[in-house]
């Protein structure tokens, strides 16, 4: 064999090593047919909140949260919160602004990369999620959450939602009522809300609602400097 | 084996402390076992502070464990023979003190009987997933080394052991000390600094408990520690303070510099009330201050200096790990940066935490555990250092 | 020797006591059979959950007549439509007598849907 046939070979076989190394990380991500398997072209739900509709002190979408997914409501230090209404103020303006925060189903979830098990996963079509068949209790993905958006269930749960699995020890975040959306429906916040202000759909059908709204008004995503392209937008931030 | 004499009370006395660490032990299983019945509430832990007391004793466990190798690695790999004679030693403590700080960090899962699932689902971006690997390769790498050090016909082995054993701490330590590194929202964290601080502090600490080890089992056993000896290990252990602390001391001058991180410096440095006095009496002037003067300072008596010191840089070394896991997890996220913020849960708040019993139990359960295989390990093979003779 | 035959002998009645316990009683619900015989469930529904919820969680696939919650409404006993709450309700019956532990409920529920809605109306 010349050297020049030999070069090749080696130059091949690293090269063929290196992409199998590239690519292989990439094919462990979870790439499937979300649920419906008749749908054609990827889905990506995400929701749209106007906070100038938000009224301060009103908590109908917490509630509706916890009455369909099965909390308590109470809001010690160890109680979960699927969202919460965070009130805010503008240091330097004093401006005021309400607004409900939960899950915010980033497109490179934080939460995700640092779980040992992969229990935190992104669905194919945005929904991020905890599978508790996987989930350790570790914690880790509470420390790397930017939006305080995952709870950790400190005591033993009786009468759970049948709809809606959840255990001592595990952690667990808003799931954009995965169970309603894989029926067609809407997360009960959006439902709840008297004033309208969640907005929900797929981000990726430019003829639904939300697609054509967010092409049209002013929105941004929260710590948008993290580049983490968050599902939810806020308007009026 | 080691010669040694054991008088009637020192035998006694030997049970009588494996029986305190059993206890210490069983009342940690004890505190797992109430947790998993009645869950994580009866801890401190919440929804803001979510690690705790047990991850205070188990990074500190974990990072001593990788740095108390540095001496082996003196020995081995530097070939500096003072060094080699301690090197199986260090090797069983940190194989110890590494498997007391993997018992506190799994027992305090919140699903403890999955470990097997941790076992068999791997994450590759995961630092804890990566960490599995890392971890319980170091278990078989100084099983390894010990082997070649303490078996003559594998003697010669020693040294590419040591060599391997010096590579994987190093990356260890890194692996600990990104697990906060790649948190990015969190100010306290999210800096590249933190693994060479996490590999400096840990020749600092693995140090410090190796000098206290090493005078109980002198004292113990009525041998004497060669003074040129003392004063190298001794000056060696300064230095490491001395590097440690100008990482720390970096880490913080640095995110005093950007205006976003200002208030979270002050929150620990001045405001925060438990952590700054932590970090200043307990870490700055306890851990560091106090032992460097010991340390270099000729006046004062010349064989206690050593552990008194030891002991300080093992307290300072607590309470910096609580500053940095708890106090950093005190400080609420800066979700809405140029915003006040409340809502109803605790955001803009700083998190309030205070260590449970079960907790502090589950910890020294961890260096219980430490302490068992050390001195089990201590009597029944022959890790205690065979002096060179003086020429 | 002896010492080993005796032993073996006496552990012959723990065994022999064990042998003559009846069966478990199984409160079988409205029972039935939708998704394959009683035996092949018997060997493999453990394969068949753990396949299926992975199908579920992770892809979204929910097929009702795989789903845990279409076990209980049928399985759940008549009496109090649970799966768990007694000594011989479906799921405790068979995995009592076997020593197997029971992980699946503690974050699912053991209550047939429809009488679950009933007491928590919506």
């Amino acid at each position: 064999m010349s050297d020049i046939n030999l070069q090749r070979r080696n130059f091949l076989k690293t090269a063929a090593g290196a992409a199998m190394v590239t690519v292989a990380p990439g094919m462990l991500l979870f790439d499937v047919a979300h649920g419906n398997p008749q749908s054609v072209g990827k889905v990506r739900w995400g929701m749209l909140i106007d906070t100038a509709a938000c009224v301060p002190g009103c908590n109908d979408c917490v509630t509706a949260c916890n009455k369909e997914n099965g909390l308590s409501g109470a809001t010690t230090a160890t109680d979960p919160q699927w969202i919460r209404k965070i009130e805010i103020k503008d240091i330097s303006s004093g401006r005021e602004v309400s607004l409900p925060m939960m899950c915010q189903h980033c497109e490179h979830p934080p939460c995700v990369d640092v779980c040992p098990t992969g229990a935190s996963f992104k669905r194919a079509d945005g929904i991020v999620l905890v599978d508790k068949h996987r989930c350790i209790g570790c914690r880790y993905c509470m420390m790397a959450c930017p939006y305080k958006a995952r709870s950790f269930v400190h005591e033993p749960l009786q009468d759970q939602n049948p709809d809606v699995p959840r255990g001592k020890g595990t952690v667990e975040s808003c799931t954009l009522c995965v169970h309603r959306i894989d029926q067609g429906g809407q997360p009960a916040c959006a439902e709840a809300c008297a004033n309208k202000v969640i907005l929900f759909g797929d981000l990726n059908d430019p003829e639904s609602a939300i697609a054509k709204k967010v092409k049209s008004v002013v929105s941004t995503q929260i710590r948008a400097d993290l580049r983490l392209n968050p599902g939810v937008r806020y308007q009026g931030l | 084996m080691a010669s040694y004499s054991i008088p009637q009370l020192r035998s006694h006395l030997y049970y009588v402390l494996m029986a305190v660490a059993a206890s210490i032990v069983l009342a940690a299983m004890f505190s797992v076992h109430s947790m998993e019945e009645h869950g994580h509430i009866i801890t401190g832990m919440n929804n803001q502070v979510v690690w705790g007391m047990p991850h205070v004793f188990a990074i500190f466990l974990i990072v001593a464990a990788s740095g108390v190798l540095n001496v082996s690695s003196i020995g081995s790999v530097f070939n500096k023979p003072a060094y080699k004679v301690r090197a199986p030693l260090a090797g069983l403590l940190s194989i110890a003190m590494l498997a007391g700080g993997l018992t506190v960090l799994m027992l305090d899962l919140g699903r403890p009987d999955r470990i097997i699932v941790a076992a068999t689902n791997f994450n590759p971006t995961s630092v804890f997933a990566w960490n599995i690997v890392l971890y319980s390769g170091m278990f078989a790498a100084v099983a390894v080394y010990l082997w070649t050090l303490m078996e003559q016909r594998m003697n010669s082995w020693s040294k590419p052991a040591g060599f391997a054993v010096f590579i994987w701490r190093f990356v260890l330590t890194t692996g600990t000390g990104v697990i906060f590194s790649f948190l990015v929202a969190r100010q306290a964290y999210g800096s590249a600094i933190l693994p060479p601080m996490f590999i400096v502090i840990s020749f600092a600490w693995g140090l410090a408990v190796f000098h206290v080890v090493q005078a109980a089992i002198y004292e113990w056993n009525g041998k004497l520690l060669d003074e040129y000896v003392q004063k190298r290990m001794r000056n060696l252990m300064g230095v490491f303070v001395i590097a440690s602390l100008y990482f720390v001391a970096t880490y913080h001058l640095t995110n005093i510099y950007f205006a976003r991180q200002t208030e979270f410096e002050r929150f620990i440095l001045v405001e925060g009330g438990i952590y700054p006095q932590l970090f200043w009496i307990g870490y700055v002037l306890l851990g560091n201050v106090l032992p460097l003067l010991l340390i270099y300072l000729p006046a004062l008596d010349r064989f206690k200096r050593i552990p008194v010191a030891s002991l300080l840089i093992i307290i300072g070394g607590f309470c910096l790990l609580y500053v940095f896991i708890i106090g950093g997890q005190a400080f609420p996220l800066d979700i809405f940066p140029g915003y006040s913020v409340s809502s109803s849960f605790a955001d803009g708040e700083i998190g309030t935490y205070h260590p449970s019993l079960p907790e502090i139990l589950l910890g020294l359960g961890g260096v219980g555990v430490a302490f068992l295989i050390s001195a089990i390990g201590i009597r029944v093979l022959d890790f205690v250092p065979h002096e060179i003779p003086k020429k | 020797m002896k010492r080993l035959v005796f032993l073996l002998l006496c552990l012959c009645v723990p065994a022999a006591w064990a042998a003559e316990s009846s069966l478990p009683k199984i409160d079988i619900g409205k029972g039935g059979e939708c998704v394959k015989d009683v035996q092949w469930m018997r060997k493999n529904h453990m394969h068949l959950l753990v396949h299926q919820r992975d199908e579920t969680v992770l892809k979204g696939v929910r097929e009702v007549k795989y789903s845990l919650k279409n076990c209980i409404e049928c399985h759940a006993s008549i009496k109090d439509d649970s799966v768990i709450a007694r000594e011989d309700s479906f799921c405790v019956a068979c995995h009592k007598y076997e020593a197997v532990k029971l992980d699946c409920f503690e974050c699912h529920s053991g209550v047939r849907k429809s009488a679950w809605l009933k007491r928590n109306a919506k």
